[in-house]
């Protein structure tokens, strides 16, 4: 007998918190403000890990059913909570890196005179976010997936009187609908054929199917369309313009939501529909071709960028595509392993890359860094812990995950394998040329700091390059551990582990790569894996010795190549002109569209016109008949007489 | 016996005489007497069927015509009369102060 878990506490709480900041949080100190925030989430980590320690009594998977929500005959939808291994999982990231962000957070934004709004927004994040991963059918996870979507355009746009804040948040909101509108159309499709959207009925009606081996069929129409509401909120190719724009917002917002959690939806979502996208290889095919795509594509701009933000971003970007290259292998566990190490070690490196801005007075540009090491050491030392995780050295968490997604990448096709290993081999690159830059060599930027007034909020005088307050380094600390022995969970069976992650994961995916990666696996052994393994660590020392090579040993060296190299550089630099081309494609074409035939064609044209006309029209009529109101008495009794006249004419000669 | 056409062409002469009178004249007076003359003609056309038809319906409301002439006279030359102490002139377009 499962005992009821309440699960609808977590989200609820994260709401309540937001709903009274929301309201009454101006009236509020900023000590009662944040106390408020960290309580209501630390409540809701606190449940999550009650939920936790009854984990092994549990019968899952479990729903909890709250009320029915819409009903009509044969449909229904109830408002209700679904836990199963995946979710559970996605809940102790969601609940415990967001509480670490939100300590993290009172530090960071403590100047800043909207930071009662910002934790609302937070909390208000956490709720949706919740409801997206405890949500038992497809219109609930709806529900949490537009309002993360919602949260994100209020953080990005946080600081909206900055111009590129305001239009960065309109354009993730913006893309992100794009992607939303191919999984509407995917919801609509699985309402059509299965008669549902509840997971569990969905899935039962699905697993009888046989995979649809061919082309096109219904389930891959299902699973391409649901990719595409995964590219939106996930920023893959070809929606993934949105993510770095989306550094406009505080730090900690990149770090909780545009890293560790929210984009990760997108492969949450993936994986819990892995019953559809397993009866559709073509489907899944499409879902590593992007992956691959985008994993190099993003970290190639990676290596261009000088933002320290835009780096992470690219970088985030490239690692999500890792996680998609998992998935279009079929091994979703693996997905969800690097999506827990990816929300560690990404998250502590936003938020290092938060404190080192915070250190240097809102200082983003790393050629204005440098030799910060000794200066903030706790910093430095957390955020080498992130590198070196990202990287994929180990024995630290990114180094089992991306291990663990390349071989099962392998097993599928040895071409996402060989693209998954260039891009371990750049990120490994561009993470520590980013370390070098930040934290070797000289210090570049302005001496003895500046009083920062612009946009982060740092309106106090900085007295120079200094450590950030204990609040914001414990949640780095805390990240730092978790980034070195996270991955410990999921040691593969060739390193003498036992990979418990995927064992964990098991019953949610069971049958999943059975059918694609399976029969490879069953041959593969061990030895094989470990030369794999020893590849993968050798092209992350790589990267690692030419950072330090270009950024350390020969610090003009990288300006020459990037002079030799000319128009490729720059294309690189500039993104490879991705957002020119999708302005000319797409921006300009429907802002012209707009202008010229909606609103001065169509609203200034037809709609404005016709009132316009009919009030004109009117006030012409009236003014000519308006003389005929002289003031002068006896014109209208000659009216009435000749009225008078007419009528009695009429009479005479018609009317008899 | 007079036939019933000969009463109605004077009625109709005289409520013509009232009506362009009342069209042309300025003078208020003039116009207030113009407006007697159509009530008349009308009362006359009243009195004329009245006879022809031997119905006296008619004839009473020549009466009642009769009685809301004189309190218009009364109430009306009591206007003229405070028009003219205000304004001393009797000429109607000259009284015309509420005109835009």
């Amino acid at each position: 007998m499962t005992p009821n878990l309440h699960l609808w506490i977590i989200p609820v709480l994260a709401l309540t918190g937001a709903a009274i900041n929301g309201f009454f949080g101006k009236k509020f100190s900023r000590q009662v403000v944040a106390g408020v925030a960290l309580a209501f989430c630390g409540a809701a980590f606190a449940k999550a890990l009650v939920v936790a320690m009854q984990f092994s009594s549990l019968s899952l998977p479990y729903t909890e059913t709250l009320s029915p929500w819409i009903q009509f005959s044969g449909f229904q939808v109830d408002f209700a909570f679904y836990l199963d291994q995946l979710s559970f999982v996605m809940l102790l990231i969601v609940t415990g890196v967001g509480f670490l962000i939100h300590v993290y957070s009172v530090g960071y934004m403590w100047d800043d005179p909207s930071f009662y709004r910002f934790f609302t927004y937070l909390n208000l994040f956490m709720f949706f976010m919740l409801t997206l991963i405890l949500a038992n059918n497809y219109l609930q996870m709806f529900i949490g997936w537009e309002g993360v979507g919602l949260a994100s355009y209020l953080l990005i746009g946080f600081w909206f009187t900055k111009d590129s804040a305001a239009s960065a948040g309109k354009k993730a909101f913006i893309v992100n609908r794009i992607g939303d509108f191919g999984f509407l159309i995917a919801l609509f499709l699985i309402i059509q054929h299965f008669g549902s959207l509840t997971f569990t009925e969905v899935f039962s009606k699905v697993a009888p199917l046989a995979p649809e081996t061919a082309s096109a069929g219904l389930l891959t129409a299902i699973g391409i369309l649901l990719m595409v509401g995964a590219c939106g909120k996930s920023a893959q190719i070809p929606l993934y313009v949105w993510l770095p724009d989306a550094m406009e917002g505080p730090t900690p917002v990149s770090a909780l939501i545009h890293a560790a959690t929210m984009v990760t939806a997108g492969v949450y979502m993936v994986s819990r529909s892995h019953v559809i996208f397993e009866r559709a290889p073509m489907a899944l095919t499409v879902v590593a071709i992007i992956g691959t795509l985008t994993a190099l594509f993003a970290a190639t701009i990676g290596i261009t960028q000088t933002d320290i933000k835009k780096v992470l971003a690219y970088s985030t970007v490239s690692q999500l595509g890792y996680m998609f290259i998992a998935c279009g292998a079929a091994a979703f566990s693996a997905g969800i392993f690097h999506l827990m190490t990816h929300a560690f070690f990404k998250g502590l490196l936003f938020l290092g890359a938060g404190s080192v801005i915070h250190a240097v007075g809102g200082e983003q540009d790393m050629r204005k860094m440098g030799g910060l090491r000794s200066k903030i050491p706790w910093t430095f030392w957390t955020v080498t812990i992130g590198t070196i995780a990202i990287a994929g050295i180990p024995p630290f968490a990114g180094f089992f995950s991306k291990d663990e997604i390349l071989w099962k990448a392998y097993q599928a096709n040895w071409v996402y394998w060989l693209v998954g290993l260039v891009t371990a081999f750049i990120t490994s690159f561009y993470m520590f040329r980013m370390w070098f830059l930040t934290f070797f060599g000289e210090y570049k930027g302005e001496a003895g700091g500046h009083d920062h007034q612009g946009s982060h909020g740092h309106g106090h005088g900085h007295g120079g390059v200094h450590e950030s307050p204990m609040v914001m380094l414990v949640p780095l600390i805390i990240l730092a551990v978790l980034s070195i022995v996270g991955g410990f969970v999921g040691v593969p069976e060739a390193l003498g582990g036992s990979n418990h992650f995927e064992k964990f994961l098991e019953p949610v995916f069971s049958g999943a790569g059975t059918e694609v990666a399976g029969e490879l696996s069953q041959h593969a052994n061990h030895s094989t894996e470990l030369a794999f393994t020893g590849i993968s660590v050798l092209v992350a020392l790589c990267g690692l010795g030419l950072a330090w090579l270009l950024y350390l040993k020969k610090p003009q060296l990288p300006q020459r190549i990037a002079d030799s190299m000319g128009s490729l550089y720059r294309a690189v630099f500039n993104k490879y002109y991705v957002d020119e081309i999708y302005a000319a494609l797409f921006v300009k074409p429907l802002l012209l569209g707009s202008t010229n035939i909606l609103w001065k064609g169509v609203d200034q044209g037809v709609i404005d016109a016709t009132l316009d006309g009919s009030a004109t029209g009117a006030r012409e009529v009236s003014d000519s008949v308006r003389h005929m109101q002289s003031g002068n008495l006896r014109s209208y009794a000659g009216w009435i007489a000749a009225g008078a006249a007419v009528v009695i004419i009429y009479m005479i000669w018609v009317g008899r | 016996m007079v036939p019933l056409s000969y009463y109605l062409v004077l009625s109709g002469i005289l409520f013509a005489c009232g009506v362009t009178g009342f069209l042309i004249k300025r003078n208020i007076i003039t116009i207030f007497m113009s407006i007697e003359l159509m009530l008349n003609g009308v009362n006359l056309s009243f009195v004329a069927f009245a006879a022809h038809w031997h119905a006296l319906s008619g004839q009473i409301f020549v009466f009642f015509v009769m009685v809301v002439a004189a309190a218009e006279a009364a109430v009306g030359l009591a206007i003229i009369i405070a028009v003219y102490r205000t304004r001393e002139t009797l000429n109607v377009d000259k009284v015309n102060l509420l005109k835009l």
